[in-house]
């Protein structure tokens, strides 16, 4: 069972060096966001799948706190990092530059 | 490996659901990272991650829990995904808000135009 679910962490990581792709492409900054938004989810499972392979269970407390971590970034993106239009509607215009 | 809740000729039975889950919420995360390579604009490609990729955690923590031998264990892995699914709802809500405002034009009119675009962007 350890080495089946440790093939599967792999798998996911080998969709996360995929998602990778995205981010070079773009073309907006969002999508390169959602590439973070994928190592996000896929993070917290690859870890979840390690604990359990490992018999490590302080791994599941960093899967939390991944989990966590990934609203975080998020959220900060799009009210500090988003090259808004200029007059476009918004609480407050910010542009910090690409 | 599981303590109270099964007997030993209910392990192998636990194995067998915990291999089903966690490929099926592997094919999932397959299916969230093809949609975020292949899909033509940015509010298609926040449909494809937010919502398989969840479903795929979703899946891989169900199939998890099976091996864990304790029900608070059982618990916090069912929290996490909690969290995660809260977490997409509100990360595909704002990301798709801030897209709209900064004037990203939701795609319209059939997927020849959008491949077009996407050629023409990538």
């Amino acid at each position: 069972m350890s080495a089946f679910l440790t093939g599967v962490a792999l798998f996911l990581l080998l969709n996360v060096a995929a998602g990778l792709i995205r981010v070079v492409r773009g073309p907006t900054q969002a999508d390169r966001m959602l590439a973070a938004q994928l190592f996000g989810t896929t993070g917290v499972a690859i870890v979840l799948l390690l604990s359990q392979a490992t018999g490590e269970p302080a791994l599941r407390d960093i899967a939390l706190i991944f989990a966590l971590l990934a609203v975080v970034i998020s959220v900060a993106f799009v009210k500090r990092g988003w090259v808004r239009k200029a007059g476009s509607p918004g609480e407050e215009e910010v542009d910090l530059g690409g | 490996m599981e303590g109270e809740l099964l007997g030993v000729g209910m392990s192998a039975l636990a194995d067998g659901a915990t291999v089903i889950l966690v490929l099926a919420g592997a094919f999932f995360f397959l299916a969230g990272t093809v949609g975020l390579l292949r899909f033509p604009d940015v509010y298609c490609r926040l449909h494809a991650l937010t919502k398989a990729d969840t479903l795929g955690l979703g899946l891989i923590v169900l199939g998890l829990t099976f091996q864990v031998g304790t029900w608070p264990t059982r618990i916090l892995l069912l929290v996490i995904w909690f969290l995660a699914l809260m977490a997409a709802a509100t990360v595909c809500h704002l990301l798709a808000d801030a897209s709209l405002r900064s004037g990203v034009e939701p795609l319209r009119g059939g997927p020849k135009s959008g491949e077009a675009e996407h050629q023409a962007a990538s």
